[in-house]
């Protein structure tokens, strides 16, 4: 079996996989910088907490559901508990399974921690464990099986180069649930809630970008021409949407604005993660440009509302997803992509096929994962008591501070726990 | 007229913000402070190491006002501060003897009354 392994193609993969495995803590520097200072800790660990929990069950029963058979909804378990992955490519690819696997659990674990973005600042932390455990078996296994496994969208059709379903819209449309389910947060509508840190945000953005490179250049699972082609498009795409939001910071506001940059950087790669190995640099370009507006509008709207989806996880990650899924069907060109064309370039059927992946995907993950905290909400409270809310997460869930001075902190031995009147410089 | 000092919780200020508004106080600044008023201490751990913090983080008012307005600020800083839970916060009024407005060099019950009253 060890013949059909390509060594450069191994070569990149494993750089890939670590890439996007970055991502998280990236993107949980990124949460953190938006939320307030005294909840930092909660915010950037549930992120953590989306690589210990999700990488577990995709060990378990995730990929297997995902990965295993042809079923049309899901999976079967012939791979649970990594039961015959190893040094083996699956058929037709060219890189060990164990390395597709691993590669394949980073996107289950950016995904889970993606949703914490909708219900940061008052979810209780054992309540995020429990839904990010079940979350990414009944949901992000079933789209990933969909979309990249042998399920319907994938043999009726339907191009999803990185994860337009599985993690985009995946992840968008179920914080969108998760918000209304958790409900928004005390002062939310009533007194200004402002970023704490726009540096770690900028910084964080441009992290999530750089490993953007290994999620959607890793996602042809070679060193092919369609991983080189999203490569490229990884860096053309965002670029093109940080001009038109610097465009449109400028139209609505005056000023070009740090978050806006950095939440346009999001943005981007988004647009070009399910359309990256499928259309030419050019039409990537425009998609960057045109799928900054839908995204853009729908953060100014969602400001407006009750619905303190506080991260705008649905306007980045729901709206983009979508948007770049659609794109496909206009523009994939088989001359590029070596698949299919689409719809400018005769074949009106693949527009129908993303459209499908478009509606299936919002709904599926918006209604499994409305019912699911739901049921989890029954036995378990999801969020903080208003008190507690007003503490901070940090102190309260965490038992630490961000910003600890150390001025009065007072030792603890451990054994007895006696109080010692020895003030601690600095515990940090 | 009195110097009004309040000390109450970080997450209470912008409701304290509030209620000096309504009670048209208009002139006031704000410090954070850390101190220690008989509430339960935090206990909490750095990778084994397990400290008691005896000092919180507080915002502390203060606000000049002339004899009249003391009453108003006082209510503002208690009905904006409070939560009924230990930790809330305390109010001292101590006379002020001599104030003067920079700009104008107007003094005491003058400088302490927002322009346009």
């Amino acid at each position: 079996m060890s013949a059909a392994i390509d060594t450069g193609d191994t070569a990149w993969m494993l750089v890939a996989t670590a890439l996007v495995l970055m991502m998280t803590p990236a993107l949980g520097l990124f949460y953190a910088g938006l939320v307030r200072s005294k909840n930092t800790l909660n915010t950037f660990m549930m992120c953590i907490a989306a690589i210990a929990v999700a990488a577990v069950t995709w060990a378990a029963v995730g990929y297997s559901l995902a990965f295993d058979g042809d079923g049309a909804i899901v999976g079967g378990l012939g791979n649970a508990f990594l039961s015959g992955v190893d040094f083996a490519p699956r058929p037709g690819g060219t890189i060990p399974e164990l390395v597709f696997f691993a590669f394949q659990a980073t996107f289950c674990i950016i995904t889970v921690a993606l949703i914490a973005g909708a219900v940061v600042e008052r979810m209780r932390f054992g309540a995020f464990l429990v839904f990010a455990a079940l979350w990414s078996v009944l949901v992000y296994a079933v789209l990933a099986h969909w979309a990249f496994g042998e399920g319907w969208l994938l043999t009726g059709g339907t191009l999803d180069f990185a994860g337009g379903v599985p993690v985009e819209m995946g992840s968008g449309f179920s914080a969108l649930a998760a918000a209304l389910v958790v409900g928004s947060r005390k002062d939310y509508g009533r007194q200004a809630l402002l970023p704490h840190n726009a540096v770690y945000v900028l910084l964080g953005a441009g992290l999530l970008w750089f490993g953007w490179f290994g999620f959607n250049g890793g996602s042809g699972f070679s060193t092919g021409q369609n991983s080189v082609l999203a490569f490229t498009n990884t860096l053309l795409c965002p670029a093109c949407t940080l001009v038109a939001w610097f465009a449109l910071d400028l139209i609505r506001g005056r000023k070009v604005t740090a978050i806006g940059a950095a939440t346009a950087i999001v943005v981007g790669c988004v647009l070009i993660t399910p359309a990256g190995g499928y259309v030419s640099p050019g039409w990537a370009m425009l998609l960057g440009f045109a799928g900054a507006v839908p995204s853009y509008a729908v953060i100014a709207y969602r400001t407006r509302t009750r619905v303190d989806e506080t991260l705008d996880v649905l306007a980045a990650h729901g709206t983009a997803g979508f948007c770049g899924i659609l794109f496909i069907g206009f523009v994939a060109q088989a001359s590029w992509n070596g698949v299919s064309d689409g719809l400018l370039y005769g074949n009106a059927a693949q527009l129908g096929d993303q459209a499908l992946a478009a509606l299936a995907a919002p709904i599926y993950a918006f209604v499994m994962t409305f019912v699911l905290l739901k049921a989890i909400g029954a036995v378990y409270p999801l969020r903080a008591s208003d008190r507690e809310e007003a503490m901070g997460m940090d102190v309260v869930q965490h038992g630490e501070e961000a910003y600890v001075t150390g001025e009065g902190a007072i030792l603890l031995l451990p054994d007895d726990h006696e109080r010692v009147a020895v003030p601690v410089a600095d515990p940090g | 007229m009195k110097l009004v000092i309040g000390i109450v919780r970080p997450e209470q200020a912008n409701q304290v913000l509030e209620a000096l508004y309504r009670a048209e106080v208009r002139g006031f600044s704000i410090s954070r402070v850390q101190g220690h008023g008989g509430e339960l201490d935090r206990v909490e751990t750095y990778r084994g190491t397990t400290v008691q913090m005896g000092l919180s983080e507080k915002v502390r008012f203060e606000v000049a006002v002339s004899d009249g307005f003391v009453d108003k600020a006082v209510e503002a800083l208690c009905e904006g501060g409070r939560t009924g839970e230990v930790g809330d916060g305390k109010i001292f009024v101590v006379p002020l003897e001599h104030a003067v407005r920079i700009r104008t060099g107007d003094t005491d019950e003058g400088a302490v009354t927002p322009v346009g009253k």
